[in-house]
């Protein structure tokens, strides 16, 4: 027995010594606020404090605890609540993953120094890692904490104001993700994976190791009821869920094994035989190798084009054209929680919490794998520690599932990091190579574009990111003529999938590194260059759609002070450069319906409900669309009680992705919003601009002189246990791209242009990141604080992206391997918000949060080629390649 | 022995290691990754045998073995130590040097071990005992390669001593990786330097990083001795560091970048340590 303070109690419990402290806490103690990343020491999310001192509580034995006294996120001290309150006003909590173990750390270090500098926070917060704020919020919340600076008071106002997050108190308590669902009596579902990229396997006869006592059911893919093949698009379903021989990349889960609780999950001795297979490594030699799906020609998945007008004529009648390539790597998300989720059974449906960015697609993907009706599937995706992309995908849905429905027993399933990395969606490694020209004038002429994508073994959003480059490749810039083709071949190698952007990152980094250099030939500055280009209102895109609400001449002319600043103070500094770069995106889906549904009611009780099925993963969908729906509305967001995503609470609001919550799921709650008050108003009867006021269950409609009272007690309860209710869709309106890739495939664009300053270590090669500027036309900012704060977090992840990222499978498949931008890696940030309002946008506003990461790694690497003239043709610049890069 | 055990006392801990095979936790911070829920067994956990954390002064220095880094950095040492308290600040984040220890990190013998170059640069020895005695053995000669020592069998690494030769002077470290906190370095060095009179009269110098086991540099502070201390950095030449350098390719960085990389910062680490 471990005797202890924790949290100012003494508790006595009964854990293996050396088991880990972690462990200790979250499963005997039920103390679930310590959250775990890496079960290594290398992102500090566990962090609790011993004796006030904050250690990892993963590499803590128990033992050690006996007689100390050891504070997480559940106990309270001084110093602990006055950071809680100034990570919520701040937004530095977004997802909440990293949350206990950063707002512990603090705490610690406000100890040791009650005032500290942004230097300090730094070194003492450095061994925390966030994958979603980029940090400096963070570091403004812990100086501000320390200063005791009064947080102001935000306004509780609808659209255009910073109000805190609505679900922020949730966040800085310790919230409930996917590994702290913890039905009693649940098995512990552990998969058996490949250790190979490509292997042929036998699974021997299990009999011997199902009768281990603490084994209660082993399945493979004989035992999936339906299909198992899944693709996030169903026509190009072909990954199985627990894969039969062979396996077809590292990672791949081959079959399952239910343990009893409590008994340690060991895989030992499970009957299986593997032959390793040549692997498929490269794109290239995929192309010619043997298929990986038979009905795949040149293991070809998907191959997207733009065509428009005579390249070859236009390039050869420009002033200048630049050629150039650039290959990327592999990126893995790194969200800091790994996934991990519990499945339990209600009557005959079949029920599953788990993280997620897309419930209705993880309904229809695991209800068809396990043979059900739709409507015996439920998804209530628990709060989700980052997601970025990879976490569209089912990955262990239907394995959790699987085991609920043949045992009948509720189970859990927490992916180990290492899991988590080898078998989860990555970016696609992009080779790239094309052609660029302008005209003497520095006008664009033609853009030439040939991409590979290695889109790994399985589908996933491979013809996502085949379609997107080619339509986003000119970047926001008038292109008469253009040719652009991206091909996504099936290798071994990880799943890749969609991250942050779907390709568009990645052929960002090709057509602005080359802007850069048409800029330097036709002898323009390189800003001027990009604005001389920039798309205006009425411009064709290059699928020939004519352009409405263009932010980029805007966004760049933003950046103009700053960046006439920054090359006057660059001329003077040592290794100092100066980089811009551009984005553009289209918000939601490609040229594909893409709708979304919100409802609305009012309880009897006098509540706005808002079943909000857009699924938060902290970029802050719980709050805006609460925003957009309290202005149209016209009550106050404090009346407000959110409801879901749950599937059998909220209707579908689609996924978390392409930037379309704010756009398209706000369009829906605004439409919703608008509909209940045209009720209340019809009831009242009441003119458009009445006043509405809830007091209890009271509603009182205010018109000029008149006032109408509805008690909404009186009225009949409807099904959802609203006295009023309404609900509407919003499907944008696009149009299907024909052969040449030509139409209108969103029907909105959000823009933006970033500045790099920085400076080069020529003798190493190493980079110092000194200032980005960040200018981005959001069309309206629903919630400022929190626009800034996707500005942030998508700069740090283009930062990983240009210097650091790599994922090599095999060989980084760790935090500490693998990296990711640390708390000293994110210099400041200046984050310009630019409104152009969208006619289609609710309330104007556009999408952000892929937008934010698209400029930043090309606009390092053009600071980086200023600053020493090496051009870097392949990311990330470690600094090795730097080194062999300089002229 | 038991699965696991809380000596209280070195004597203890070393009769239950004699007793058969177990490990020796320490901070656990290497140990516990890539364990499983627990860390299997035998441990015998050295976190409350008396007297190993610690540092001592007279003759010369004595670390305990146990004690952490975040007790390194913020101990009232010699200038010479700075370049050891510099590493100490830099071995993962906080969390982690609130509990790694120098002796395990010695003991886990990671070519990429932060704290070694500083101690190679003090002329530092360890100290290891078992049942049958103490003996001390150079840091060189201790490690052995990547996670090889000369730790026996029935041994504990006790303290790391530093000799008063090794007092003298100041140091500083350097440290090279792809991003600020928690990263194996590409290459790092560490270099003491002793002056007198505005000459050199003293020079120890070491690179981790760039071979199987961090190593000291004989060419380099041959070169550096007499030096004036306005003159260290030009006399660092680049083959009289790249020969005692075996570096490797590996997902950091490339072994050539390693050359040219330990050369500039064996510059840069001499000229802070005279600075």
């Amino acid at each position: 027995m471990i005797r202890f303070s924790l949290n100012g109690a003494l508790v006595d419990v009964d854990a293996p010594p050396t088991e880990r402290l972690s462990e200790t806490l979250r499963e005997r103690l039920g103390k679930v606020g310590t959250k775990v990343g890496c079960d290594a020491g290398d992102c500090g999310a566990c962090t609790v404090l011993l004796d006030g001192a904050a250690v990892c509580a993963c590499l803590t034995p128990a033992a050690r605890v006996e007689g100390r006294m050891v504070t997480t996120i559940e106990g309270e001290t001084p110093e602990l609540s006055r950071l809680r309150e100034s990570f919520h006003a701040h937004g530095a909590a977004q997802c909440g993953i990293c949350t206990p173990g950063m707002l512990l750390t603090a705490a610690d270090l406000l100890t040791r120094s009650a005032r500290p500098s942004e230097p300090e926070v730094e070194q003492a917060l450095g061994g925390v890692l966030c994958r979603c704020t980029g940090y400096r919020s963070i570091i403004a919340a812990v100086v501000a904490a320390g200063l005791g600076a009064v947080m102001p008071e935000l306004p509780k106002g609808g659209v255009g104001t910073s109000v805190r997050r609505l679900d922020g108190a949730a966040k800085v308590a310790g919230d409930s993700f996917g590994a702290d669902e913890r039905p009693e009596g649940a098995l512990v579902v552990t998969a058996v994976r490949s250790p190979y990229p490509h292997a042929a396997f036998v699974i021997g006869d299990l009999s011997a190791f199902r009768a281990r006592p603490e084994v209660s059911a082993v399945f493979t893919a004989a035992d999936i009821p339906g299909r198992n093949a899944f693709s996030v698009i169903p026509p190009f379903a072909d990954q199985p869920a627990i894969a039969a021989s062979p396996a077809r990349f590292r990672g791949e889960c081959v079959a399952l094994v239910a343990f009893e609780p409590g008994a340690d999950p060991d895989l030992t001795g499970f009957p299986i035989a593997w032959t390793p297979l040549d692997p498929l490594v490269t794109p290239q030699a995929a192309e010619a190798g043997p298929l990986l799906h038979p009905n795949r020609p040149g293991n070809l998945l998907v191959e997207g084009r733009v065509v428009k007008g005579d390249v070859a004529s236009a390039l050869a009648s420009s002033a200048h054209v630049v050629e150039g390539r650039m290959t990327t790597a592999f990126v893995e998300h790194a969200y800091i929680e790994p996934e991990a989720g519990a499945a339990w059974l209600d009557g005959e449906t079949l029920v599953i919490r788990a993280c997620t960015q897309a419930p209705g697609m993880d309904r229809e993907d695991t209800a068809a794998i396990l043979g059900l009706p739709i409507g015996r599937v439920r998804i209530i995706p628990s709060a989700t520690g980052g997601g970025f992309g990879s976490k569209l995908d089912i990955s262990l849905q239907p394995l959790i599932g699987l085991v609920t429905l043949k045992t009948g027993r509720p189970c859990r399933m927490v992916y180990t990091r290492g899991e988590s990395m080898t078998s989860t969606t990555k970016r696609h490694p992009a080779e790239m190579q094309g052609r660029i020209g302008c005209d003497a004038q520095g006008r664009i002429t033609a853009v030439e574009f040939e991409g590979r994508f290695n889109t790994g073994a399985y589908s996933s959003w491979g013809p996502t990111v085949a379609n997107r480059v080619p339509v986003h490749v000119s970047g926001p810039y008038l292109t008469p003529a253009i040719t652009a083709r991206a091909r996504a071949i099936h290798t071994h190698g990880p799943v890749s999938g969609a991250f942050r952007g779907f390709g568009v990152p990645q052929g960002a980094i090709w057509q602005e590194t080359l802007y850069d250099r048409l800029a330097d030939k036709a002898g323009i500055d390189r800003l001027e260059f990009r604005l001389r280009n920039a798309l205006r209102d009425g411009d064709p895109s290059a699928t020939g759609q004519v352009l409405r609400a263009v932010g980029i001449h805007d966004c760049l002319m933003a950046l103009k002070p700053h960046w006439t600043r920054a090359l006057a103070q660059a001329s003077g500094g040592k290794g100092r450069g100066v980089g811009v770069a551009s984005c553009w995106y289209g918000c939601g889906n490609t040229a594909l319906p893409n709708p979304s549904t919100i409802r609305i009611g009012l309880s009897p009780e006098g509540e706005v409900v808002l079943h909000q099925g857009a699924t938060d993963i902290g970029q802050g969908s719980n709050t805006v669309i609460a925003q957009i729906a309290a202005e149209a509305l016209g009550l106050p967001l404090t009346a407000f009680r959110l409801v879901g995503p749950d599937t059998a609470l909220t209707p579908d609001a689609g996924k978390t992705s392409a930037s379309r919550q704010t756009y398209v799921t706000g369009r829906a709650a605004k439409a919703a919003a608008e509909g209940l008050r045209a009720e209340i108003l019809r009831r009242a009867n009441a003119g458009m601009g009445a006043t509405l006021a809830l007091d209890g269950s009271a509603l009182t409609v205010r018109d000029r002189e008149t006032l109408a009272r509805i008690d909404l007690a009186a009225l009949p309860v409807d099904a959802h246990g609203h006295a009023l209710t309404a609900e509407a869709s919003y499907d944008p309106p696009t149009s299907p791209l024909d052969a040449d890739g030509q139409g209108a495939p969103y029907a909105v664009y959000g823009y933006g242009a970033q500045m790099v300053e920085l400076e080069v270590d020529a003798a190493l090669g190493t980079v110092r990141l000194v200032k980005i500027t960040a200018a981005h036309d959001v069309g309206r900012a629903i919630n400022p604080m929190l626009a800034q704060g996707q500005i942030e977090g998508g700069i740090a992840q283009g930062i990983g992206m240009a210097l650091m990222e790599e994922y090599l499978p095999g060989r980084t498949e760790n935090l500490h391997d693998y990296l990711i931008p640390t708390f000293g890696d994110v210099p400041p940030i200046e984050s310009l918000l630019i409104e152009v309002p969208d006619p289609e946008g609710p309330f104007g506003a556009k999408g952000l949060g892929e937008h934010v990461l698209i400029p930043t790694a090309p606009a390092i690497l053009n600071a980086i080629r200023h600053a020493t003239g090496a051009e870097i043709t392949r990311v990330p610049a470690l600094p090795h390649r730097i080194r062999e890069a300089l002229p | 022995m038991p699965d696991y055990a809380r000596p209280q006392t070195l004597t203890e801990a070393l009769r239950l290691l004699a007793g058969g095979e177990a490990r020796l936790l320490a901070g656990g911070t290497d140990l516990y990754p890539g364990a499983g829920a627990r860390l299997a067994g035998p441990v015998i956990d050295l976190a409350t045998v008396a007297g190993l954390a610690g540092v001592q002064s007279g003759p010369g220095l004595r670390i305990g073995a146990a004690t952490t880094w975040t007790m390194l950095a913020e101990a009232s040492l010699p200038p010479a130590l700075r370049a050891l308290q510099q590493a100490a600040k830099q071995v993962g984040g906080r969390q982690v040097q609130n509990t790694g220890t120098i002796g395990g990190n010695i003991c886990n013998a990671s070519p990429a071990a932060d704290g070694v170059p500083p101690l190679l640069a003090l002329g530092a020895k360890v100290e290891l005992a078992s049942t049958s005695g103490t003996r001390r053995l150079a840091l060189m000669d201790f490690l052995r390669g990547p996670r090889r020592t000369a730790l026996g069998q029935g041994e504990v690494l006790t303290a790391i001593l530093i000799p008063d030769s090794g007092l003298q002077g100041r140091s500083a470290f350097v440290k090279l990786g792809a991003r600020s906190h928690l990263v194996i370095s590409i290459v790092m060095v560490a270099a003491r330097l002793v002056v007198r009179a505005g000459r050199v009269t003293e020079a120890a110098v070491a690179v981790g990083s760039c071979a199987p086991v961090a190593v000291r540099l004989p060419a380099v502070e041959a070169a550096l001795r007499d030096a004036p201390v306005s003159e260290v950095a030009d006399r660092i030449r680049a083959e009289d560091v790249t020969a005692a350098l075996a570096p490797i390719d590996d997902v950091r960085a490339t072994a050539a970048y390693r050359r040219e990389a330990a050369v500039e910062l064996v510059r840069r680490a001499v000229a802070e340590a005279v600075a």
